[in-house]
């Protein structure tokens, strides 16, 4: 499975809101592998990516936080200097449009997994494949 | 001093006799011109020769606001469109508006009620009135215009805002009446200030201020800042406009023209005629109106009615400052709200009413209004820029519903307290009592 499941979260910006739900998330047994804050001055939308999503959406639902499950496609860069303009060229050149990125690191293999966001992912994973660029597979993220 | 001494000063037995015949004329001209009264009175089997005393107007029924509204746009006139020569309109609440509609006869008892209240607050033909009540559909900037202009007075017709025009003109034109919302007034003030004037220099004689709830520290602020007396007037567009009830010098209660209305106090619940002094629901009879007259309207305002003699030497009777309405409608930056207008707009934006709260505050001299909206799952994307798109066409939504814009804020779900009993849409912070 390619396509990486991400919890969007909806916060209000205010003091502790944010601890509160990683609070809720750790006492329940969710490890965040992966996090993306998109402030405004009106409000959050918090970007998890965590070892069982599904678990994550019940729990934060339960709760009674508004929460949508997005997807994105993580990508694998040799961490040298050029790795990741090099991914967003293969973009570029292909007229593919983000709507977000984050970045963290593969735990296992000292390179950097890349979270790409776009609205049209099924031409995404093509463009990635035609470039040999590795993605990884969502329960390797997951696994992290 | 008096515009009409002959009218404002009647004995107790005259202002009745007047009254009642007046009552009588009006009763049977509503019945035999406004298809609404006559199939009301019809169905109720109340006919105008059943008034024959004051008491009798028991027997008829009340008119709402939403009588008026299924009438819209013109279901209760009782003349042909012909001879209307103006029409105003306030905000409906859900579904149409109210309209109300002016013969040239009309314009001038309106002018006549407004001049009377002008005339006592020792304004004249060598006055300047500055009226920064909104000119348009509402009422008050052309009720008080009429009446202004009735005297004879000079009227300049700012209307509402260009606050820094508004400080620039008092000073340039030497305004010598300044009406205004008390709220606004108290924001000239500031901003005179800011300018660097003391308002008090301004030359001003008085101030009149109506269209929004106030207290008594609210009226002493504004005359302390201006350094003039400052009087209240009452009304309402379905009943004609301003004027209705104006205060005198004496500051206690607004002289009702009871030559021009019969009013009664009720008790909301049950309907039931309360005694002098007992505050209850002001209920009005326009005694004297060719357009559209409207018999026992229910104005949802709570007020006391109160005969006793007045040191002004009006005898006319005195209604004491609203208090509150029966109903849940809300006066911000001089408009009215219900919050079912915010709940019609945020079902334009979400297919599910989301739960939302108002918050009314008032943290300098002019009224802020925040609404915040919970987010649900059908009020959320991943996206920012679509969720500050919803943000935004939340606040157009209300904006088109309520005519003043307001703060949006997206809240969490559950952040708003949810009650057992009635919801607690609105929470009003700033204090009239």
């Amino acid at each position: 499975m390619e396509k990486v499941k991400q919890l969007s979260i909806f916060l209000t910006n205010q003091k502790g809101r944010l601890y509160k739900v990683l609070d809720i998330l750790g006492k329940n047994g969710v490890n965040i592998r992966a996090l993306s804050l998109a402030d405004t001055s009106e409000f959050g939308i918090l970007r998890l990516i965590v070892d069982d999503p599904n678990k994550g959406q019940k729990i934060l639902e339960d709760n009674n936080y508004t929460i949508k499950i997005s997807t994105a496609i993580a990508v694998e860069l040799n961490d040298v200097p050029g790795g990741l303009s090099s991914i967003l060229k293969i973009l570029n050149d292909n007229d593919i449009n983000l709507d977000y990125l984050y970045a963290f690191t593969h735990e296992k293999t000292d390179n950097a997994i890349l979270l790409l966001c776009t609205h049209d992912l099924d031409l995404l994973i093509k463009v990635l494949h035609k470039e040999n660029v590795r993605i990884v597979p969502s329960d390797e993220v997951y696994n992290l | 001093m008096f515009w009409d001494e002959k009218a404002e000063c009647m004995e107790r037995d005259e202002i009745n006799e007047v009254q009642l015949k007046k009552l009588q004329n009006i009763v049977k001209y509503a019945f035999d011109n406004v298809p609404y009264y006559h199939k009301k009175y019809t169905e109720c089997e109340v006919f105008p020769e059943d008034i024959e005393t004051l008491e009798d107007i028991k027997k008829l029924p009340f008119t709402t606001k939403t009588d008026l509204r299924e009438s819209y746009p013109f279901g209760m006139f009782a003349v042909d469109k012909k001879e209307v020569i103006e029409i105003h309109s306030s905000s409906g609440t859900t579904g149409k508006p109210v309209v109300g509609g002016y013969t040239r006869k009309d314009i001038d008892y309106w002018s006549e009620l407004m001049a009377r209240g002008l005339t006592e607050w020792g304004i004249t033909d060598e006055d300047i009135v500055q009226n920064t009540h909104g000119y348009g559909l509402f009422t008050g900037g052309f009720g008080v215009h009429y009446g202004a202009q009735k005297i004879g007075a000079t009227v300049v017709p700012i209307s509402t805002g260009q606050t820094r025009r508004q400080v620039e003109l008092m000073n340039d034109f030497d305004t010598t009446l300044l009406v205004v919302t008390p709220s606004y007034g108290l924001y000239i003030g500031e901003v005179a200030k800011e300018e660097g004037f003391d308002p008090r220099d301004f030359g001003l004689k008085a101030i009149a201020f109506g269209s929004e709830m106030w207290t008594e520290e609210m009226r002493k602020r504004l005359e302390d800042t201006f350094g003039v007396p400052a009087y209240n007037i009452y009304g309402l567009t379905e009943m004609m406009g301003p004027g209705i009830g104006v205060e005198c010098k004496e500051q206690n209660g607004l002289h009702i023209a009871e030559d021009f209305y019969y009013p009664e106090i009720i008790d909301s619940n049950t309907g039931k005629n309360l005694a002098e002094g007992e505050k209850g629901e002001l209920v009005l009879t326009n005694l004297q109106r060719e357009a559209m007259p409207i018999i026992r309207f229910r104005t949802k305002d709570i007020t006391a009615l109160h005969y006793d003699k007045c040191d002004c030497g009006r005898t006319f009777c005195r209604m004491e400052r609203i208090t509150g309405r029966t109903d849940d409608m809300i006066k911000v930056k001089g408009v009215a709200v219900f919050p079912s207008q915010i709940e019609k707009a945020l079902l334009k934006v979400s297919e599910v009413e989301p739960h939302y709260q108002v918050i009314v505050t008032r943290p300098g001299s002019l009224d802020e209004i925040e609404v915040k909206v919970e987010t649900s799952p059908d009020l959320f994307s991943d996206d920012v820029t679509e969720m500050l798109g919803i943000q935004r066409k939340i606040g157009e939504y209300i904006k088109n519903e309520i005519g003043i814009k307001v703060k949006v804020t997206l809240v969490e779900p559950k952040s708003i307290p949810r009650s057992e009993a009635k919801a607690v849409r609105v929470i009003d912070k700033r204090n009239f009592n």
